[in-house]
């Protein structure tokens, strides 16, 4: 993506004014978005990358309707991350744009007054919304509006957007400045100072580059176009630049290299200085500041050496505990209604491939979406609390520098605590990192966390195989100590992975955190409440209609071909059975007679000469192949595989028969050593087609999940393969 | 004339004064447009329990660096 005029001839003319809103990070943009749009915004994605793209309408009365884009919130617009790359190409022309909302935090003007005069520059007519004035008048600072509003040629709204304090004046300020659109931009760029004498001759050189039209406003647009490339390009991986640019702005760059200028520092440092007047100029304390801020107190607190830890150590218990425990009411109601529902469609359809269809694979489908909505909304009600109240940075600035030993940012450790709870909430949390990079990172190693669906499959294994072993040192459960191994190996699988990949497939210079640690600030509810449902639908409809379409797909290989034989047969023997246990055990025994004869039945054998080597024999491929559902659907397949049923609660005898099952040859087939490769298999194998599909919504392509299958099967193959190999050489094979 | 120091070595409490951005790039640009420019003061506000980023008040707001960065950015230090 790159800043374009074609872009914009294509883009079609709304129908009504377009507004961008552009602003910093924590300067209350999505509150100001809320209050303009309330819940009428749609979120979407920019196409090709992980930027969410948010519009909605605004009626600000007397007819003046808007619809309102919020750009990513950013610092600037020169850099080259995606959020930045999105920010930037629709401000200099890839969105048809009528007007420009730059919101600034009023507590850090100087700071967020640099995105404002970028866009400025831009020549986009744009209003100034000075947030959190309730909070400078506190600190006792006044900010002269007035002055502002002269110096930069905009309109300038104070505002305290949490409350809809200066609502109206916005209104007001943007029917002005979208009247006289032409004469308000002409106005703000004649006040922009000329650049020295000897940065204008560069700007000029990499202007001669690119084109459009001879406007004032597109004039303008160029130049803020080659101030871009100037101090983007060079190190950065955009893609799209037309090359004769970059070899202009590496002329460019080298030139004044040789010269011992610093083109970046000349360029961002004339701005701050056009900033350092103009706050000298509006900004002046009333009184000195006696009492250190709330905030510094707090965080003497909460980063002290020894009380910080603990407290973070609380937070995340708390977060964590709510993801594990907390939820499982909400999810057991879920599940209930489905059984409920998929009873209730069974007994009123005639019996067939239809009522199995919309029973089986629509209704349960159904099921394995909704299942994940309380755990969903539960992590982004926790999110939302800690990133408003701005404890979310605090996080990052406690725990980076153990994260960064493996190349993860700070903010990843959120998402991967999260990962032991479930991968699916725990992917979609990665959005609050910035760096596109970061996020991938974190995303694609999430899924090894060791997640609650893997709980049942461990707790099967170790009940069948190592129920009656003596203590470890006398003191420990042998079992307990086996599944504290499997939880051990997830951490370090993922920490391991992390580690390769950042030196791998997303190498990349080094990584570094830059982060503002926002003043600590009361969360505005009705904003958390509209985050967290937007979270909860842009899942169900993006991917949730994936897991839909995979649980039906799934279903369809559970199921067919049909075995009609023995269809018949269990007819006629549920006709002769006399009590209705006797028929539901036949029901079941005929669900397993189907399995086998399906096409994952099938595939169970076809895999088999594949899965042999790490102990493994048809039966648990038909398991494995179940278990993509979701991982404890592992338990519940195997039961149908072993005829004892599809009960997951009691699984004794499922137990019983694991540990009476046999091969072709008469030997055991669930000896330890196969109990513990089919465990290491399920901690490193991605068994899970949700996973995958959040994955794919997250990451905007089918490539990264793809990735990540390979990836995860491969390292559950090899490790099993090693474990149950080396283990066989060691004489570990027999009971 | 005051010596120059990176600003990584200075103690918690300790004001400066800004003179060079020596970090790659990317890292540079990031800091100048966040405002750390030649000529800002800063101040180290504390380290993070683990010894590692530190933060810095500047310009009215709190900005949090690790320490590697922070060895690429000399300062002279305030009285």
């Amino acid at each position: 993506v790159t800043p374009s005029h074609a872009a914009a001839a294509a883009a079609p003319q709304p129908a009504h004014p377009r507004v961008l809103l552009a602003g910093n990070p924590n300067s209350g943009k999505t509150t100001l978005f809320n209050q303009l749009t309330g819940a009428r915004a749609k979120v979407g994605n920019y196409p090709g990358v992980t930027v969410e793209r948010r519009v909605g309408l605004a009626h600000l009365g007397d007819g003046l309707d808007l619809e309102i884009v919020d750009l990513p919130g950013t610092y600037s617009l020169s850099a080259g991350s995606p959020e930045e790359q999105v920010a930037i190409d629709a401000l200099l022309g890839g969105e048809h744009a009528d007007a420009v909302i730059v919101l600034a935090d009023a507590t850090t003007l100087a700071r967020g007054l640099y995105l404002v005069l970028q866009v400025i520059e831009t020549g986009a007519p744009c209003v100034l919304a000075l947030n959190m004035m309730d909070e400078v008048e506190v600190d006792g600072t006044r900010i002269d509006v007035q002055t502002i509003s002269e110096r930069l040629g905009v309109e300038v709204v104070p505002m305290v957007a949490s409350r809809g304090q200066g609502l109206p004046e916005l209104g007001v300020a943007l029917r002005r400045t979208l009247a006289s659109a032409e004469s308000a931009s002409a106005r703000a760029l004649l006040l922009v100072p000329p650049l020295p004498a000897g940065l204008a001759a560069d700007v000029s050189r990499v202007e001669a580059q690119l084109g459009g039209g001879d406007t004032p406003r597109a004039a303008s647009a160029r130049r803020a176009r080659a101030l871009w490339a100037m101090v983007s390009l060079g190190d950065d991986e955009l893609v799209g630049i037309a090359p004769s640019l970059r070899t202009t702005v590496d002329e460019v760059r080298a030139a004044s290299e040789a010269a011992g200028r610093n083109l970046d520092l000349e360029v961002i440092g004339s701005r701050y200085a056009r900033i350092d007047a103009l706050v000298a100029e509006a900004v002046g304390r009333s009184r000195a500041r006696v009492a250190r801020s709330l905030t510094d107190r707090v965080d003497d607190l909460l980063t002290h050496r020894i009380f910080g830890p603990i407290a973070f150590v609380l937070v995340m218990a708390i977060v964590f505990e709510a993801l594990f425990s907390w939820s499982s009411p909400a999810v057991d109601f879920i599940s209930n209604r489905i059984a409920d529902l998929q009873g209730l469609v069974s007994g009123a359809l005639p019996d067939g491939v239809l009522r199995d269809l919309i029973v089986q694979g629509v209704i349960a489908g159904v099921g394995n979406v909704l299942v994940f909505v309380p755990q969903i909304a539960l992590l982004f009600v926790f999110i939302g609390l800690l990133e408003d109240s701005g404890y979310l940075a605090r996080v990052a600035f406690v725990i980076d520098r153990l994260m960064a030993r493996v190349g993860l940012h700070g903010k990843a450790f959120v998402p991967m605590l999260s990962g032991y709870a479930c991968a699916i909430p725990a992917v979609m949390a990665t959005r609050t990192i910035e760096s596109r990079r970061d996020r991938l990172l974190t995303m694609l190693v999430v899924p090894l966390t060791s997640c609650s669906a893997r709980l049942p499959v461990y707790v099967l294994m170790i009940g069948t195989l190592f129920a009656h072993r003596p203590r470890v040192l006398g003191v420990f459960d042998f079992g307990a100590v086996v599944l504290f191994l499997t939880y051990f190996l997830s951490a370090a699988g993922a920490v391991g992975a992390a580690a390769v990949l950042r030196r791998t497939m997303l190498r990349g210079p080094r990584p570094t955190m830059v982060l503002e640690l926002p003043p600590y600030r009361l969360p505005v509810w009705r904003n958390l409440g509209l985050n967290v449902w937007q979270k909860v639908r842009s899942f169900l409809v993006q991917a949730g209609s994936i897991i839909l379409a995979l649980s039906i797909v799934l279903w369809a290989l559970l199921s067919f071909p049909r075995d009609h034989e023995s269809a018949v047969r269990f007819e006629a023997a549920r006709a002769a059975a006399t009590s209705a246990e006797e028929r539901s055990a036949l029901e079941e025994r005929q669900e397993g007679e189907q399995l086998r004869h399906s096409v994952a039945g099938r595939l169970g054998h076809a895999f088999e000469p594949v899965i042999r080597p790490l102990g493994f024999d048809w039966r648990i491929g038909i398991g494995l192949l179940g278990a993509f559902a979701a991982r404890e659907v592992f338990v519940s397949t195997m039961g149908l595989v072993f005829d004892v049923g599809k009960d997951d609660q009691n699984t004794q005898p499922l137990r019983t028969a694991l540990q009476e099952a046999r091969r072709p040859d008469g030997s055991k087939l669930m000896t330890p050593l196969v109990g513990v490769s089919l465990m290491i298999f399920f901690v490193f194998a991605c068994q899970c087609m949700s996973t995958i599909a959040v994955v794919r919504r997250e990451s905007g392509s089918w490539r990264w999940p793809i990735f990540m299958f390979s990836y995860m099967s491969g390292l559950a193959y090899v490790a099993s393969l090693l474990v149950y190999q080396v283990g066989r050489v060691l004489g570990l094979g027999g009971g | 004339v005051r010596e120059e120091v990176e600003l990584g070595r200075l103690p918690v409490g300790a004001v400066a004064i800004v003179r060079q951005v020596k970090c790659a790039r990317g890292v540079a640009r990031r800091l100048l447009e966040m405002g750390l420019l030649p000529g800002t003061e800063v101040r180290i506000v504390r380290v993070a329990p683990l010894g590692d980023p530190i933060e810095l008040a500047l310009r009215g707001y709190a900005l949090s660096i690790r320490k590697a960065e922070a060895m690429d950015i000399s300062v002279e230090v305030k009285p």
